[in-house]
């Protein structure tokens, strides 16, 4: 049986391209839909419950079950949840930690990218004494594990008094931040040709001129991959939000896990939280829906057609 | 007084040594041609000269001043690069003032500069276009003029024509020559092309394998091989050379080719050189054009020297036919008349006119002069 399907699906892929195809490649391609379309089911099927539940009444969700069409459109969630929900004794909502979130997240992007873009040009156009060993250290950042940062950025932030505040984050995720950056760059700029800097040489420009002038006109789409990346990473991180901030201080993503400690005695706010963890997860489906396309597109193209 | 002078530079790249001392002396209003296999360092040394590169030894010296530590920008250089490096975000407008921008010249002078520059090239219609708008023959032209819009001491080429196809090569050729003579300006010139270097050159730099084989007028590197390595690079086909052996028939000089063999060939040479009495009874490479083995249909002197040689392989080119033939055992080339056909096996005669030959030591391989 399975060796069947194998073939059947081996047969559709090689038919794929062709024109016309025969019965059983007609066969293998219905059944490459049938899965593919089960996958993304199951992977659809949390946002699908919480988009729903986020527009149901806790009487509505309490009476019925937490999986169910929403019998009215219950707007009110997403207002208590913006501006009244109770996140770890503050009746606040989640504009305040969104707005952490996005004074996190911003300059934290805009400067790794920024960086980045800058280190990545030295490493892939200008060849300087050590420049692969400077490139090579800077790539371990990318494999090391989160949390084996978190003491020494522990250490670091008490020596510069940056405890339990939003600029720490700042800083963490820009350090953080420029391993990939750098590494997404120079991938990028290592197709642009030699022999445009060294034009550019001989016309007189220097370093930071060729980058300006030269190299960042040939870079928005490996600026918007940076971008997406940084923006979605930094916004949906929480580990470092939950470790080095408290209060009001957090970003959502770490305020919101309050949400899973309620006291026994409330009514599950099902609703609310569904609209709040929406809230929370709004810039980046957003940043998804909007630059997906930019993303895919950046990542496949070259420097120079 | 020389534009542009190289002494001993020596370049390596790791281990491998790419230059290994090049001493070149290129005069005021000269148009160079740096000619080579792939790989030899042309490029290499261009670079160098244009500060692009560093050399390990030597030193450079442009317009009477050394400027081997010096940045490109300051070497009063242009340059012209092979894939013609036009910056692809800026209309050619753009791409030619940059280096006007970068040394900040008013733009008023670069809008000047640049009409001049457009109407030399007949870019005119095209300084708003972007580069990728643009065809192969007009990128050449802007990366052209971007160089020429400055008015430096030195140019310098690095296979500019390489990226045209051939009809259009042809066109440029003839353009470039005609622009340094209107121009007069010193220009350094790199290709792997024999017949651009021919046509263009003022004086041909032969290189080989790091080295610098010759240095001379296209004339006398087509006549007077300063190697076996120039005698067998220049010219389609290149030199015949072949061993022979020399000897003296009376005042005259002979070179014996498949000495002892039945059917062995003796050429007299009215013209070898005196040093060449030195080499009588000796071993030799004997060098002769294919021009100057012929079928004798084409009008050749009466004092050549009637051969027979056995026909390998006939090329018709459509101008001439390529002849391969077995000359006393030795395989030449000749090129005879264009109706000409001569069977494979045949053995027919042909005409060896002796009046510009060359002799090779066969251990320097240098030529024996
Ligand atoms: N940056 C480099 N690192 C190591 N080796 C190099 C480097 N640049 C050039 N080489 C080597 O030096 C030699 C000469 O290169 P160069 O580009 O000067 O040759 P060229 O004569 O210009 O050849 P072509 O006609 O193919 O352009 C080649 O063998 C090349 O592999
Ligand atoms: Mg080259």
């Amino acid at each position: 049986m399975a060796e069947a399907v194998a073939e059947a699906v081996a047969e559709a892929v090689a038919d794929a391209a062709l024109p016309v195809a025969t019965p059983a490649a007609r066969r293998g391609r219905w059944l490459i839909y049938a899965v593919l379309l089960s996958f993304a089911v199951f992977f659809l099927v949390p946002l699908g419950v919480v988009l729903l539940n986020s527009v149901r009444t806790a009487q509505e969700i309490g009476l019925g079950s937490v999986i169910g069409w929403p019998r009215g459109f219950a707007m009110e969630n997403y207002a208590e949840a913006w501006s009244r929900y109770c996140i770890a004794q503050r009746c606040e909502g989640v504009r305040n930690y969104m707005w952490n979130s996005l004074l996190m997240t911003v300059p934290a992007t805009l400067v790794s990218t920024a960086l980045g873009a800058l280190a990545g040009y030295s490493v892939s156009l200008w060849r300087f004494r050590g420049d692969t060993i400077v490139f090579t250290i800077m790539l371990m950042g990318v494999f090391l594990p989160d949390q084996m940062r978190l003491i020494p950025w522990a250490l670091v932030l008490r020596e510069l008094g940056l405890t339990n505040t939003i600029a720490a984050l700042v800083l963490i995720h820009t350090v953080q931040g420029l391993s990939f950056t750098t590494l997404f760059c120079r991938n990028y700029f290592v197709g642009i040709p030699q022999d445009l800097i060294k034009a550019a040489k001989v016309d007189g420009a220097g370093f930071f001129r060729i980058f300006w002038r030269i190299v960042l006109p040939l870079s928005p789409p490996i600026l918007i991959v940076t971008v997406i990346w940084q923006f979605t990473g930094i916004w949906n991180e929480f580990l470092y939000g939950v470790t080095f901030t408290t209060g009001a201080q957090q970003p959502i993503t770490a305020a919101i896990i309050a949400i899973s400690v309620s006291s026994p005695t409330d009514v599950p706010q099902y609703g609310v939280q569904s609209a709040a963890v929406l809230l929370a997860a709004l810039p980046t489906l957003l940043v998804y829906f909007f630059g997906g396309r930019y993303f895919m597109r950046g990542l496949t193209a070259g420097a120079v057609k | 007084m020389a534009a542009l002078s190289v002494r001993g530079l020596h370049k390596r790249f790791g281990s491998t040594e790419v230059l290994k001392g090049i001493d070149l002396s290129v005069e005021n209003g000269e148009f160079a041609v740096l000619l080579g296999p792939s790989g030899c360092g042309k490029s290499t040394l261009l670079n160098i000269i244009a500060g692009l590169e560093r050399p390990n030894e030597g030193e450079v010296e442009i317009g009477g001043r050394v400027v081997t530590g010096l940045p490109p920008r300051d070497r009063d250089i242009a340059m012209v690069f092979q894939s013609y490096a036009l910056y692809p975000a800026m209309t050619v407008r753009r791409n030619i003032t940059f280096g006007m921008e970068c040394r900040g010249v008013p733009r008023a002078r670069q809008d000047e500069a640049v009409a001049r520059v457009a109407a030399l090239l007949q870019i005119d219609g095209l300084l708003e276009r972007k580069p990728s708008q643009l065809s192969g023959g007009q990128r050449q032209r802007v990366a052209m003029g971007r160089a020429l819009v400055r008015d430096p001491l030195l140019f310098l080429f690095d296979e500019p024509l390489s990226n045209l196809d051939a009809l259009l090569r042809v066109d440029m050729r003839t353009e470039i020559k005609q622009l340094h003579r209107r121009i007069g300006s010193t220009i350094v010139y790199v290709t792997h092309d024999q017949i651009e270097a021919m046509t263009m050159a003022s004086r041909i730099a032969v290189m080989n394998l790091g080295r610098l084989q010759q240095f001379a007028t296209p004339d006398e590197v087509y006549h007077r091989p300063a190697n076996l390595f120039v005698a067998r690079f220049i010219g389609t086909p290149p030199m015949n050379t072949v061993k022979a052996r020399l000897a003296s028939d009376g005042a005259a000089l002979v070179a014996i080719v498949g000495a002892g063999r039945p059917d062995e060939t003796r050429l007299v040479l009215p013209a070898a050189p005196e040093a060449a009495r030195a080499w009588i009874d000796r071993e030799v490479f004997f060098g002769i054009r294919p021009e100057c083995i012929s079928d004798g249909g084409r009008g050749v002197d009466f004092s050549a020297v009637k051969v027979s040689a056995e026909v390998e392989l006939s090329e018709p080119t459509g101008a001439e036919t390529v002849v391969l033939a077995r000359l006393a055992g030795e395989r030449v080339r000749a090129r005879v008349g264009p109706h000409v056909r001569l069977n494979q096996g045949q053995s027919a005669p042909f005409l060896v006119d002796t009046r510009t030959t060359c002799l090779f030591d066969p251990a320097s391989e240098q030529l024996i002069a």
